[in-house]
């Protein structure tokens, strides 16, 4: 299966300094087509009826998610179009931005329209800050054409965080707090920004709205497996002799995205998701990538021979306790004594006891931690213990007795 | 805290560090009064976020990507010579406040690992080789 692309149809095509390289591809007829021939509730159906899921690793029905924010009742009514690409080995959305952001600006624009919001944010993580004169850029231009007579999109910057990819802990960062994730519920939809309804999704979500609106939902319906329509923006990386980004229909095995186009050789483990997301074994390579398996927002991490298993997982670990936002204990404490123990084993001196010391604080994080991350951090450590529980016995200080 | 839609920290903490390259206590007291919040949640704001920055530091900053798809790139070479060459550990800014090394969770360049910032600008695909004359061209 080679890559089958509807995010990335324009990339190559477009120069983001002139416009009409896109309007030139079908530009700005999707948007053009819901505000003359569609009411907001018939481009919600239509995004229903497409199937599409939440590509920032959720995978929430966005046709539902808009529905619910614009029956929500409200002063006002927000769209955020998150691009605080923060989880480790994902450079998706940074490529998408690069190669077709009047797409991405265009479905923000569509998604407006659906839910009747007059203000959008485009929240670009501070590491991207040198796109940032483009973006403005071709937002102007966008705006200069008319197109965006019915919304405002503004531009704003992250300060280093990598929670405030987190939708609640970004909607705290644009108010200009500390980004730190909100209880739930209440949901964004009812109240989100500035406590408004508020629908907020990934860059790749936005950027499939013109292709859906301007084809038909069956179009984009005949695309991917059952519970997961459409394709899929990969960033892949690690130890492949060919990273970068691929777009693959959904249901693709991961065999595909690893061997034929990462060319990778001696793969021992793959990281699906980042560092809060799944360890896949080589053994389990032709898994196939869908929201029913493994996906997250698409970062394919992979893994050779060479590499010590105890070391990936410890440093994946570190990073989780660090950018936790201390907010909630299970998250703030639960990272920090994964990591503890994950760095005894490193220094050879793990204990037989700390298996299931691991496996309780797992459980605890994932059933009371208040967001993804905390919830989402100790997958890798459960899946590394499963598949490799091997290495880790390999550390186990010597004086232990042999259980 | 409460705070209208008009009166964002963020940008105006941020408004503060482009005109003078960090954020002093007297500034954080001024927001503060200006805004009518304590010291505390303006300085809870700055420390959180790892762009905003509470002491000086060099004319240029280096953030160096130390995450897992730089890590097995070997990244940590390209820290140890960072650090060789510069004569400055990580967090420390060089006597003739030319740069601050600062190290940094994963920057989005996985595909050209090992990578860094300087500034605002990305440099990918480094080596031992190719390093000296990127740091070179910040002066």
């Amino acid at each position: 299966m080679p890559e089958k692309r509807v995010v990335l149809r324009n990339s190559g095509y477009i120069n983001t300094s002139d416009i009409s390289t896109y309007l030139a591809r079908d530009g700005f007829k999707a948007l053009t087509k819901a505000l003359k021939t569609m009411t907001p509730e018939q481009v919600i159906e239509e995004l229903k009826s497409s199937g599409l899921r939440g590509r920032g690793g959720a995978g929430f029905p966005i046709g539902m998610k808009l529905e619910m924010a614009r029956k929500a009742v409200g002063q006002e009514k927000f769209v955020i179009c998150n691009a605080d690409e923060g989880e480790v080995g994902t450079f998706k959305d940074r490529y998408i931005l690069q190669n077709d952001p009047f797409n991405l600006i265009e479905g923000i624009a569509i998604a407006s329209y659906a839910i009747g919001a007059r203000q959008a944010f485009l929240y670009v993580r501070a590491e991207y800050h040198y796109l940032f004169g483009m973006l403005h850029n071709v937002l102007e231009q966008v705006v200069n054409k008319g197109f965006l007579s019915h919304v405002t999109i503004n531009l704003r910057e992250g300060a280093g965080a990598y929670v405030c990819g987190e939708e609640s802990a970004l909607m705290e960062s644009i108010e200009g707090k500390r980004g730190e994730a909100r209880y739930r519920p209440p949901f964004p939809t009812n109240a989100g920004l500035w406590q408004q309804p508020t629908t907020i999704n990934n860059v790749e979500t936005m950027s499939n709205l013109p292709p859906i609106i301007l084809n038909g939902a069956s179009w984009f319906n005949s695309i991917g497996t059952d519970r997961s329509k459409g394709t899929k923006v990969l960033s892949v990386a690690g130890d492949v002799s060919k990273p970068g980004v691929y777009e693959i229909e959904l249901g693709t095995p991961l065999s595909e995205v690893v061997i034929n186009l990462g060319k990778a050789t001696n793969v021992k483990a793959i990281q699906i998701g980042g560092a809060a997301g799944r360890l896949v074994p080589g053994s389990n390579i032709s898994t196939p990538l869908s929201f029913e398996t493994v996906l997250g927002a698409g970062a394919i991490t992979v893994f050779n021979s060479s590499r010590d298993m105890v070391e990936m997982i410890t440093h994946s670990a570190e990073f989780l306790a660090e950018e936790s936002c201390g907010k909630c204990f299970p998250c703030r404490e639960g990272t920090k004594n994964i990591l503890a123990i994950l760095k005894r084993f490193l220094r050879n001196e793990g204990k037989h006891s700390d298996f299931d010391l691991l496996d309780k604080l797992s459980r605890t994080m994932m059933l009371a931690s208040s967001c993804g991350l905390g919830q989402a951090a100790p997958n890798i450590v459960l899946d590394g213990l499963q598949y490799f529980k091997e290495e880790f016995l390999n550390r186990i200080k010597i004086t232990e007795p042999v259980k | 805290m409460k705070l209208t839609q008009s009166q964002n920290l963020l940008i105006q903490l941020k408004e503060i560090q482009t005109k003078k390259g960090y954020i002093s206590s007297k500034d954080i007291a001024e927001i503060s009064n200006k805004n009518g919040v304590s010291v505390s949640d303006v300085y809870g704001v700055v420390t959180f976020y790892s762009f905003l920055r509470y002491k000086h530091t060099g004319r240029h900053i280096i953030r160096m990507c130390r995450s897992l798809p730089c890590h097995i790139k070997s990244g940590e070479e390209i820290i140890k010579e960072i650090t060789r060459i510069l004569r400055i550990n990580t967090g420390e800014t060089t006597t003739d406040d030319r740069f601050t090394f600062e190290l940094t969770n994963c920057i989005g360049a996985c595909d050209t690992a090992p990578a860094m910032l300087i500034d605002d600008e990305l440099h990918g695909n480094l080596t031992k080789e190719n390093l000296p004359k990127i740091l070179e061209s910040y002066q």
